[in-house]
C-alpha cells in the first residue's frame, strides 16, 4: 500500500491529478467504501488491502465528466471495465489517469461467516496464505483462498490498460476454471436447470444492487425504471418477473460483460448471477470465436458483429444437456 | 372455473414476421388458401432485427405457448443486415432460455421469403404440432394473466 | 417460565403446525429468510439476521391489493378476501420484533392500513433471545434488549433446549394450546436462561457499536442535519440500489402499481426505495433529483424525521443489516457518526 500512498502523492506534487479515486477505511477492518480523495483534503482514510473488492470503473462515468484530471486504482479486473465503457464513449479519458494496481484476489467477509465463524471484528492478512480473524467470540485462522470472492478465485486476468503501473512480486494462488459451474448446469436435465435457477432466483428482493453495481449496466433510464414499459417493478409478483428481470439483465450486458463479477459479489441473496453473464460468454465464445470484453477498447463485441455463415439458432436444439 | 375435459390443448403461438419477406409469405400463404391453424398470432415488425428479447419472453408472459421469429433469409435483409444480428441474438437468447430449464422446442426461427408461402404454412404446422406436443407453457408464463 | 421436553425441534414445529402456518428463519438455496415450515425444512435458529427481515410477516414486499375489470361503461371491482388463516411467525429476534411496533405506530395509526391490521390481528410472534450477537449488533442503543426480546412469546435457546415465556395474553392462549410438548421449567432451568442472558449482556457491552451516541438526532436539529455539508461525502460513493431498504426491518414505505394481465387489472402495493430515482414521483416529476437528496431522505427520516413525529423514537432498531449488505460499505452507523455529536 505504501507505494500507492507515495505515488499518489508523487501525482499530486507534479500536479498530473487533482483528485484520485480510491477505498476509504470503515468501522471495521473489512469495511471499505470507495471514496475520492482531493489534493488539498490529502489521503486522510485511505487504504488499499484485501478487502477493496468493489470496481471503481463506473464512477468514472460521472467522475470524467466534471472538471480536471482524476487518478483512478484499477485491479486487473477493474481495467476491463474501464476499456469496455471507453469503447461504449462513457469515459472521458483524456480526465483520467489509470493507476495499475496489485491484487491477490479479495477476501469476502460473508465467506469467512458461512464457516461459522461469528462476531467478527477484524481480518488481519498475513503474507501468506493465512487470514487472522478475530472476533467477539476469540480468535481464529482460515486460508484466504477458500474466502476469496468468486470472481477471484477463478480469476485469470492482468491489467490491459494504465498509465502507470505499481508492480509486485508475483503472488501464486490455485485457480478454478471459471466455466465448469456452467458446465455442470448444461450437463442437468432441463428440470434439474429449471429447479435450480427457480430455488435461486425466487430468493431475488429486487434491490437492483446487480444491476447498480455493473460497470456496464448505464443506461440513462433502465427499461426496468420505466413505468410505461410494462415490465418494471419493484417488486417480484409473480414468478415469471425474477426470471425475465434476470434474462435481460444478462442479455443487455451479453458480449459487454467483462466477467468482473460485481454482480454476484454485491447480490444480498448470494445468487450466482455469474453463471448468467458466462453462459452467454461461453456460448458466443464457442460460436462466434473467443471474445474477452474490454480486452482492448476497439474490437466490435460479438453482438454488434455478424458473419454470413453464423449458426442458424437451431444449433441450440443440438446442444448439450439432456 | 369449468373445465373442459374433452376439449385437447391447442397452443397459442406468436409469430413475429418481418414486414418485407415472412409478413408477405403469410400473405401469400392466405391468398394461396394454404391452411395453418388461426391459434397463430402473426405480430409485424420492420424487420426481424427489431424483435427485442423482451417482445419474446413477454409473449410468454401472456399466454404464448410457443414464439416463433420469421424473417428474411440471411442475406436478403431488407435494410441488408438486420437478420444476421438477429440470428445472433436469438441464439443467445434461445440458449439462456434452454439453460434455464425452459423447453428449447418453444422457441424458434425460420427464414421465409415473400415468395414462400407454401413453407409458411408448411412451418406453422410444423411448429404447432411440436408445441402440442410440449403442452401448455408453465414453466416461463405469469400466473396473473389468465390464458 | 416453560420448557419444550424434547430435544428434538421438529416435534414442537410440527405441534405448532398442526395449530397454525408456522414460519420460521429456513435456509434456502444458501440464504435464510422467513418462509413457511414444511417436513423438510432445513431450520436455522442460529442464524441471527435473516437477509430479508420478519417484516415481510405483516408488510409483504408484494401484496396484492384489489383486481378490477371494464365492461362497458362499468367497472367491476373485486376485492381480495378480508379474511385469513391464523399464523405463528417463530424466531423472530428483538430487533425485528420491536420493529413490528415501529411499523404499528405507522400502519395502526388513523387511517389505520387494513391489509396490514389484518395480519398483525392473526400473527402470533414468537421472538428468540440472541445467545451470540454479532458486531454489527446496535440493538441496545436504541433501548432493545437482546436477551429479552419483546413478543407474544418470548423462547431461549440454551444448550439445545427451548426455554418458553408467554408475554402477553394471546401468547398465554397459545401456550394452553400447546401443553403437551412443554413443561414447567425447574429452578436450574431458570438459572440457565438467566445465566445466557448475563453471557449476552456481556458481550453488547463489548459491541463495537454499543456507544454511538444519537444526541442531536431529534426534531429541534432538523435543519442543521438537513442542512450538514457531509451528505453529499457520504453519498458519494452509493449505488442507488435499494438493498438498504429492503433490508430493513422499519423502512416502511410502498407504491402502488397496476398490473395489465389483459383481461384486467391488477392493483398491488409492494415496497418502495428512497434510494429509486423514481420514489413518489409525481406529476411534476421527481422532489428529489440526485442520490444525495435521496441518500439524505433515507437517513432523515429514519433520525430526525421519525421521532420528531414520533415521541422520539428512532425509525432504526439496530439490526446491523444494512452494515452487511450494502455494496460500497455505507450505511447508518456512519452516517450517525458522521453527523452526531463528536466525542
Amino acid at each position: 500500500m505504501q507505494k500507492i500512498v507515495d505515488k499518489i502523492n508523487e501525482l499530486f506534487a507534479n500536479d498530473t491529478v487533482d483528485r484520485v479515486l480510491g477505498w476509504k477505511t470503515g468501522e471495521f477492518s473489512y469495511d471499505r467504501t470507495p471514496a475520492v480523495f482531493t489534493k488539498d483534503t490529502g489521503l486522510d482514510g485511505f487504504v488499499y488491502d484485501d478487502f477493496c473488492g468493489s470496481n471503481l470503473s463506473k464512477y468514472l462515468i460521472s467522475e470524467s465528466a466534471k472538471g480536471g484530471k482524476m487518478a483512478v486504482l484499477l485491479k486487473p479486473c477493474d481495467t476491463y471495465s474501464y476499456n469496455q465503457l471507453v469503447k461504449e464513449h462513457r469515459i472521458k479519458t483524456e480526465n483520467v489517469y489509470v493507476v495499475a494496481i496489485p491484487c491477490r484476489g479479495k477476501v469476502n467477509v460473508e465467506a469467512i461467516k458461512a464457516q461459522g465463524v461469528k462476531g467478527i471484528l477484524s481480518v488481519e492478512e498475513t503474507a501468506g496464505d493465512t487470514l487472522k480473524v478475530s472476533t467477539l467470540y476469540g480468535d481464529c485462522e482460515c486460508d484466504r483462498n477458500d474466502v476469496l470472492y468468486e470472481k477471484c478465485s477463478v480469476c485469470q486476468k492482468t491489467h490491459v490498460v494504465y498509465d502507470e503501473i505499481i508492480e509486485e512480486e508475483p503472488y501464486d494462488r490455485p485457480r478454478k476454471d471459471r466455466f465448469a459451474e456452467v458446465e455442470a448446469l448444461e450437463a442437468m436435465t432441463a428440470e434439474e436447470r429449471f429447479a435450480f435457477w427457480r430455488e435461486q432466483l425466487s430468493k431475488c428482493i429486487r434491490c437492483n444492487a446487480c444491476r447498480n453495481a455493473c460497470p456496464v449496466c448505464n443506461c440513462h433510464k433502465c427499461i426496468f425504471d420505466n413505468a410505461n414499459s410494462g415490465v418494471a417493478a419493484k417488486a417480484n409478483t409473480d414468478e415469471f418477473e425474477e426470471n425475465m428481470f434476470h434474462i435481460i439483465r444478462a442479455f443487455h450486458v451479453a458480449g459487454r460483460c467483462t466477467d468482473c463479477g460485481e454482480c454476484s459479489r454485491v447480490c444480498p441473496q448470494n445468487i450466482p448471477l455469474h453463471l448468467l453473464n458466462r453462459k452467454y460468454i461461453k456460448e458466443m465464445n464457442e460460436l462466434y470465436g473467443e471474445y474477452q470484453a474490454g480486452a482492448d477498447a476497439e474490437t466490435k463485441g460479438p453482438l454488434t458483429n455478424f458473419t454470413k455463415d453464423d449458426v442458424e439458432p437451431s444449433i441450440v436444439y443440438q446442444k448439450g444437456g439432456k | 372455473m369449468q373445465v373442459n375435459e374433452s376439449k385437447e390443448f391447442k397452443p397459442t403461438i406468436v409469430a413475429f414476421c418481418c414486414n418485407w419477406c415472412s409478413y408477405a409469405g403469410a400473405d401469400l400463404a392466405g391468398s394461396g388458401r394454404l391452411s395453418y391453424p388461426a391459434d397463430v398470432k402473426i405480430i409485424r415488425v420492420p424487420c426481424s432485427c427489431r424483435v427485442n428479447p423482451l417482445f419474446i419472453l413477454r409473449a410468454f408472459e401472456k399466454g404464448a405457448d410457443g414464439v416463433i421469429m420469421c424473417g428474411c433469409h440471411p442475406g436478403d435483409c431488407h435494410y441488408s443486415t438486420g437478420n444476421y444480428y438477429a440470428r445472433r441474438r436469438m441464439t443467445m437468447l434461445f440458449s439462456m432460455l434452454d439453460y434455464m430449464g425452459i423447453e428449447r422446442e418453444r422457441t424458434r426461427v425460420e427464414w421465409v421469403s415473400a415468395a414462400e408461402g407454401a413453407k409458411f404454412a408448411a412451418t406453422m404446422n410444423d411448429f404447432i404440432e411440436t408445441v402440442t406436443k410440449l403442452g401448455e407453457n408453465r414453466k416461463l408464463r405469469d400466473l396473473r394473466c389468465k390464458k | 417460565m416453560l420448557k419444550f421436553t424434547s430435544n428434538e425441534m421438529k416435534t414442537l414445529f410440527s405441534a405448532i403446525a398442526e395449530l397454525r402456518k408456522l414460519y420460521l428463519p429456513i435456509e434456502k438455496a444458501g440464504e435464510v429468510g422467513f418462509y413457511l415450515w414444511e417436513e423438510d425444512a432445513k431450520v436455522r435458529l442460529d442464524v441471527l439476521k435473516t437477509v430479508k427481515s420478519a417484516k415481510d410477516a405483516f408488510f409483504p414486499q408484494s401484496e396484492h391489493l384489489m383486481s378490477f375489470k371494464v365492461k362497458d361503461k362499468a367497472i367491476e371491482i373485486e376485492q381480495p378476501s378480508d379474511d385469513m388463516d391464523d399464523f405463528v411467525i417463530m424466531g423472530v429476534r428483538a430487533c425485528d420484533a420491536k420493529s413490528f411496533e415501529i411499523l404499528d405506530s405507522v400502519y395502526l395509526s388513523k387511517p389505520v392500513d387494513t391489509y396490514y391490521q389484518m395480519r398483525r390481528e392473526h400473527g402470533l410472534v414468537i421472538t428468540m433471545a440472541c445467545g451470540q450477537p454479532e458486531e454489527s449488533c446496535f440493538c441496545t442503543v436504541f433501548g432493545i434488549d437482546p436477551a429479552n426480546p419483546i413478543g407474544d412469546v418470548v423462547t431461549w435457546l440454551v444448550d439445545g433446549t427451548l426455554y418458553w415465556e408467554a408475554k402477553t395474553e394471546k401468547g398465554e392462549a397459545f401456550t394452553a394450546e400447546l401443553t403437551a410438548v412443554l413443561a414447567e421449567a425447574s429452578a436450574e432451568d431458570v438459572a440457565a436462561v438467566n445465566a445466557q442472558k448475563d453471557a449476552i449482556k456481556a458481550i453488547t457491552e463489548k459491541l463495537p457499536f454499543a456507544n454511538l451516541n444519537l444526541e442531536g438526532f431529534d426534531g429541534e436539529h432538523l435543519m442543521e442535519k438537513f442542512n450538514d455539508p457531509q451528505w453529499a461525502e457520504l453519498s458519494k460513493a452509493c449505488l442507488g440500489c435499494g438493498t438498504c431498504t429492503f433490508v430493513c426491518p422499519t423502512c416502511q414505505c410502498y407504491d402502488v402499481r397496476d398490473y395489465d394481465t389483459g383481461d384486467g387489472i391488477r392493483r398491488f402495493r409492494c415496497w418502495d426505495s428512497c434510494m429509486y430515482s423514481d420514489f413518489t414521483m409525481m406529476a411534476h416529476g421527481n422532489n428529489r433529483n440526485s442520490q444525495v437528496e435521496r441518500f439524505r431522505q433515507r437517513f432523515m427520516h429514519k433520525l430526525v424525521y421519525f421521532p420528531a413525529n414520533n415521541n422520539g423514537e428512532y425509525s432504526c432498531v439496530g439490526c446491523g443489516r444494512c452494515i452487511n449488505k450494502c455494496p460500497i460499505q455505507m450505511n447508518i452507523v456512519k452516517v450517525i457518526k458522521a453527523l452526531g455529536v463528536k466525542e
